[in-house]
């Protein structure tokens, strides 16, 4: 069973002054266990693809389905974990009690809470700072809490909407690789937005490129990974990796048609970039 | 609970704060003129003669001698019961005060019809004066008879405090509770929490700085409406009535007057240090105040 399904969905924006296509019969499925990344130029849909999945917003027409259930059913069900770009804490709780939230509201033991939550505090290497607050935290830190979250009731799927967009290089390096343990750990699927090609292919087994007005999906790059043991550093200055930058650059710069047009001529997509 | 350097800073200006006061009435007592200063027929700056601005001292020192010759009480002891008696009632009005507004805002965030119905309805009844409330209240009141229970003074007066007190927080809380940010209550909604655990674990907690301010205002507006509502309604035994009495003694005893005014200034500073002990209490609710 996939863990996510989107068939032919259309999403529009009433505003006031006029009507905005998100998102225009966008198609995608994502296997269980299957890490896919989302990128694209601001204002493409993305997030708005990430909101219908969660049910945080309805589709126009289309329809999403979440492991076979209708998006709602799968929200009611708590099939996902979710993290937003800002980490999103509340400020009058502790970071073990910010962890603890999503128990908490499904009404787990006080016991069965905590455990949970000291384990996921040194998941993501906080174990020092479980009762401090956020603010007390760094962007990066908090970011961390976020996660550890999202994570709480073992979800079978992760949304991330650019969790780490706000961290500085380094920081982000090391969340992409704790993330990936995280991932192999768990066996989740995750659907991870971002504006970064080098976060999407070191992350993800398949990047989904999209393009704005109307929101489509234009390319879906498959990135061949290497096997699980090999470590973060050889895996960013690996030719594969390289390979596969450089093919999501083209299938972001070049556009649908134009990536076609410049295939059917047999030529390289780089022409396309220097127009 | 430890103070932390502000708060110390806090209290050590309110002590200079009542200093400065009273080295200003002493200053222009000294140095104004005996008739004051008036243009035309305004009254500027009061007399400054004994009668009309009696030494601060005078008046501390009169603090301590009997009321009158007939009671052995002391003045301060006089002023300290009926304080008391007006912090009781008001203490009563703002609870009920607080209730009514915290359930208002409670509606009118859940319902937006009631949002709409009731807030033009809310800034009307905060319209009405005091002096013509009252009366009302006492009229209503005594109307009012279940069984052995019967309408006294003093409960008019609770309800008029309660009903000055209420707006200010009911406006309060209804900012609170609509404080989230969309990306808590999208958080909420993922987890798929509904109304009442959205509020319980989100919007209550973040109204909390929101509902302090309006218990701040609330308070302050409580123990002014009681002090006057005493006074109008006529309600024995409050500070109200006190500072009218002696009042009619000022001529022949004109530093006994200033001592029930004085205890209402230290009623509304007890009253304002009391919101601010809960706010130390709910510290933690207020962290993304700035600070
Ligand atoms: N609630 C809304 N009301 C009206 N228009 C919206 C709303 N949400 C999104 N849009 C529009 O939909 C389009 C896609 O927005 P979306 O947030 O999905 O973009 P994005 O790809 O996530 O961009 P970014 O990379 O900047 O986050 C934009 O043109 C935006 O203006
Ligand atoms: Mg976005």
């Amino acid at each position: 069973m996939s863990a996510v399904e989107v068939a032919g969905v259309t999403k529009v924006f009433e505003t006031r002054t006029d009507t905005v296509r998100a998102l225009d019969e966008v198609s995608l499925t994502v296997a269980d266990g299957e890490f896919v990344a989302l990128i694209g130029p601001s204002g493409c849909g993305k997030s708005t693809l990430m909101r219908l999945i969660a049910d945080l917003d309805e589709p126009s027409e289309g329809e999403v389905r979440v492991f076979g259930m209708p998006a709602r059913t799968a929200r009611l069900e708590r099939a996902y974990g979710i993290a937003f770009q800002q980490a999103g804490l509340l400020p009058w709780r502790t970071v073990r009690a910010n962890v603890e939230l999503p128990l908490e509201l499904h009404g787990a033991s006080a016991a069965a809470r905590r455990a949970r939550a000291d384990e996921l505090v040194e998941l993501v290497g906080l174990g020092d700072f479980a009762d401090h607050h956020p603010d007390q935290l760094s962007g990066g830190m908090q970011q961390r809490v976020a996660i550890a979250r999202s994570l709480a009731e073992h979800p079978r799927l992760l949304l991330m909407d650019e969790p780490f967009g706000a961290l500085d290089e380094m920081t982000r390096e090391r969340l992409q690789g704790e993330l990936l343990r995280i991932r192999t750990e768990t066996g989740a699927a995750v659907v991870f937005v971002t504006h970064s090609i080098p976060e999407a292919v070191f992350l993800a087994d398949r990047v989904v490129v999209m393009s704005p007005r109307p929101g489509r999906i234009t390319e879906i790059v498959d990135i061949d990974r290497p096997d699980a043991t090999a470590d973060a550093e050889s895996m960013r200055e690996s030719d594969a990796f390289f390979r596969s930058v450089t093919a999501v650059r083209e299938a972001l710069h070049g556009g649908g048609a134009a990536a076609e047009s410049a295939a059917t001529h047999g030529a390289s997509t780089r022409g396309v970039e220097t127009r | 609970m430890r103070l932390s350097s502000r708060q110390t800073r806090a209290i050590g200006f309110g002590a200079l704060g009542v200093l400065s006061l009273a080295v200003v009435w002493e200053g222009y007592k000294l140095l104004g003129p005996p008739e004051g200063i008036s243009i035309g027929e305004t009254v500027l700056l009061p007399r400054t003669t004994e009668l009309a601005m009696p030494h601060v001292w005078d008046s501390v020192a009169r603090a301590f001698q009997p009321a009158s010759s007939a009671s052995g009480e002391l003045v301060i002891v006089a002023v300290a019961k009926a304080a008391a008696s007006t912090l009781g009632i008001a203490g009563l009005g703002m609870l009920l005060g607080a209730v009514v507004g915290v359930l208002l805002a409670l509606l009118m965030q859940r319902f937006l019809l009631a949002d709409r119905a009731m807030l033009p309805w809310l800034i009307l009844s905060q319209t009405v004066p005091l002096i013509a409330l009252a009366p009302l209240v006492v009229a209503w009141g005594g109307k009012l008879q279940l069984g052995p229970f019967e309408w006294e003074r003093w409960m008019s007066v609770a309800v008029i405090a309660s009903y000055l007190a209420f707006f200010p927080v009911a406006i309060g809380t209804l900012r609170g509770l609509r404080s989230p940010e969309q990306a808590h209550l999208d958080l909420f909604r993922a987890q798929g929490a509904g109304w009442w655990k959205t509020l319980r674990y989100l919007r209550l907690p973040a109204a909390v700085p929101h509902l302090l301010a309006a218990l701040r205002l609330g308070t302050a507006t409580a123990i002014i409406g009681t002090v006057v509502a005493e006074v109008s309604t006529g309600a024995r035994g409050g500070i109200g009535r006190l500072i009218v009495e002696y009042a009619q003694s000022g001529s022949s005893d004109p530093a006994k007057a200033w001592a029930p005014i004085a205890g209402a200034v230290v009623l509304g500073l007890v009253a304002a240090g009391a919101v601010a002990l809960a706010g130390l209490m709910l510290h933690n609710y207020r962290r993304a105040e700035a600070r």
